[in-house]
């Protein structure tokens, strides 16, 4: 098991330092010259050579990819162009509030698409479970952009019910907070749910056609019993990795909520970082979403593999 | 049956078989009400795209300041925008932008993704593992957000979007295309080639890539509904088409801000077109992926 684990933390590192690399190429070499960037077009040559001396980005890229990670790694996430203050305190703030509305949407979306998938596999075939079956997939395809745009009309303008700001009141207690977050939370609760429910739903069947479930069935178990006992633990194990592997797409989802929800989110710091093009901020943002990833792909890979004994034997061989 | 020995006459008959099947499938799809109600949505905005502006009443780009955030009337079905732009005539000459540069990304991701995979899946080994490692760190970041990192490294244009776009694509369909690859070069024909003595070229394109094409059809019309979603989501975030050029989601920010004033109009018939554009690219995805597996 200790093997297992190391193999998955060597790897997600490796992964991390090309991410680090596309990012370090993209954000400081493609653009050009930043001092240029900062000044303007009219800048002396003087003017943007001192700034490029100040900056570092006169000296060989090596050295300044070192430079760079070295720093990111002991917590130096450089200092943003735009607000000439220290990148990190706001990359960890913005980050907080990000993963306060994803852990809004995830406490809501995850119990909601599993017993959707259950509900709807122990009726397959028949109508509840085409509804469901409908109503997930079609949740899923429709863009946050467009459900939000939806949702704010609706819920924030026709009927005037819930604020259509997701940023509260400076000092706002915990449920005033949370009342700022239910209308950017429905539009990622909509994308999510029709994955882990078709995931669920697929998991249950497997278990219920399974032959330990006919045996369980066949011994005169009740129903509940079988279901909570047998058939819950092995349809749950898929969705696991699932609920992981949405972690990517939820901050994808954040960009475009929190922009439109006007949240002041790790996603809203890259939109924003990018249109100022202040490249430290925008890598720091970038590449502290990619930490996040890894660790949440990380943290699904273990608990699989703790979950599902099949997987930790060979990934052990 | 000795495969060397293959006549040119049985390797007619393949083909012909192929095309059978081909036909057959077709068949298949026409018969399902979800991928003529797709298509039929998709071919309504792509005559949009094409006729639009001949079509619609009013210029999507004339201005009348006398006609500023004007509710839906029958004069303008949509309302008019801030500018006293007829809302209809951009939502309907709005397509054109998506209609272009989202097939166009799809088609150089799948292009690129499938050889890639190929590469990946035929050569195996050091070769796969170092290309996996570069897949996966891609992987790592939401499209969005490489989307937004190119865009921002290259220069916001149509081209740009179109080549970060498929560029970002290239290594998800590619991860599917490996995998079938993984299995083909396991058969019998494989093996008769490279006795044959074949290069690895000839039978990497000419033997196992026809046996792939399902699996990249798939993902071709698969992908092409995320492309929508990628497009409008960076137009909507600003780094896309720029103004005056309607586009959905570039209409929707610049339009989102009077909302608050109750002017819903400018932004529900984009919002609208923008999700019957991309159920129809998926109810035809879905048809498509079930006749193919079936």
């Amino acid at each position: 098991m200790a093997i297992f684990i190391l193999k998955r933390v060597g790897l997600a590192l490796i992964t991390l330092w090309i991410l680090s690399v596309i990012v370090f190429l993209a954000a400081q070499v493609l653009p050009g010259d930043p001092a240029r960037a900062i000044l303007g077009p009219l800048a002396a040559p003087s003017a943007v050579h001192a700034l490029d001396h100040q900056l570092g980005t006169d000296q060989p890229l090596l050295t300044q990819y070192w430079h760079w990670i070295s720093n990111f790694v002991h917590g130096n996430m450089g200092k943003s162009y735009s607000y000439q203050t220290a990148v990190a305190p706001l990359v960890i703030k913005a980050l907080g509030h990000s993963l306060e509305l994803a852990a809004v949407v995830f406490v809501v979306v995850v119990p909601l698409g599993i017993l959707g998938g259950v509900w709807a596999a122990l009726a397959a075939g028949k109508p509840r479970d085409r509804i469901i079956s409908v109503v997930g997939l079609s949740s899923t395809v429709v863009p946050e952009l467009v459900s939000g745009i939806i949702l704010i009309l609706v819920f924030g303008i026709a009927l005037n019910v819930l604020p259509i700001s997701a940023t509260w009141p400076p000092g706002a207690s915990l449920p005033t907070q949370l009342y700022h977050l239910i209308l950017p939370a429905i539009p990622l609760v909509l994308i999510l749910f029709g994955y882990i429910e078709q995931m669920a739903r697929a998991g249950t069947i497997e278990a219920l056609n399974s032959d330990y479930a006919r045996t369980a069935i066949l011994k005169g178990l009740p129903r509940r019993t079988v279901i909570r006992r047998h058939i819950l633990r092995n349809s749950l194990l898929p969705t696991i990795t699932v609920v992981a592997t949405q972690v990517g797409y939820l901050i994808g989802g954040l960009v475009v909520v929190e922009t439109l929800f006007r949240y002041q989110g790790i996603g809203s710091l890259i939109v924003n970082a990018a249109n100022a093009k202040d490249f430290p901020m925008l890598e720091a943002g970038i590449l502290v979403i990619g930490i996040v990833f890894m660790v949440a792909t990380l943290v699904a890979d273990i608990l699989y593999s703790l979950l599902n004994p099949r997987i930790r034997y060979q990934a052990a061989e | 049956m000795s495969i060397d020995a293959l006549p040119a006459q049985s390797a007619a008959a393949i083909k012909s078989g192929r095309r059978e099947l081909r036909s057959e499938m077709l068949h298949e799809l026409v018969r399902s009400k979800t991928f003529m109600v797709g298509a039929g949505i998709i071919l309504f905005w792509v005559l949009a795209a094409v006729l639009g502006p001949t079509l619609v009443p009013q210029d999507p780009y004339a201005q009348n300041l006398n006609l500023i955030n004007h509710a839906p009337s029958s004069a303008h079905w949509f309302g008019t925008d801030q500018l006293g732009r007829d809302m209809f005539a951009r939502v309907i000459v709005g397509a054109r932008d998506i209609l272009i540069v989202a097939p166009l990304a799809t088609l150089i991701g799948t292009v690129l993704g499938t050889g890639l995979g190929l590469v990946m899946g035929y050569f195996r080994g050091v070769t796969d593992d170092i290309i996996s490692r570069f897949v996966e760190a891609f992987l790592a970041l939401p499209v969005v957000i490489i989307a937004i990192l190119g865009v921002v490294a290259l220069g916001p244009s149509n081209g740009t979007v179109i080549a970060v776009i498929g560029i970002i694509f290239a290594p998800l369909i590619a991860r599917t295309v490996r995998s079938a690859v993984l299995l083909e070069r396991e058969l019998d024909y494989v093996a008769a080639a490279r006795l044959r003595g074949e290069r690895s070229p000839y039978i990497m394109f000419v033997e196992i890539l026809p046996n792939v094409l399902s699996p990249v059809m798939v993902e071709f019309t698969v992908r092409l509904g995320y492309a929508v979603f990628a497009i409008v989501t960076l137009s909507f975030l600003g780094f896309g088409i720029q103004p005056p050029s309607p586009n959905w989601g570039l209409e929707i920010a610049t339009n989102y801000g009077v909302v608050a004033a109750g002017y819903w109009w400018e932004v529900l018939f984009d919002a609208l077109a923008i999700a019957t554009l991309v159920v129809g690219v998926n109810m035809v995805a879905n048809s498509i992926e079930q006749v193919i597996e079936a």
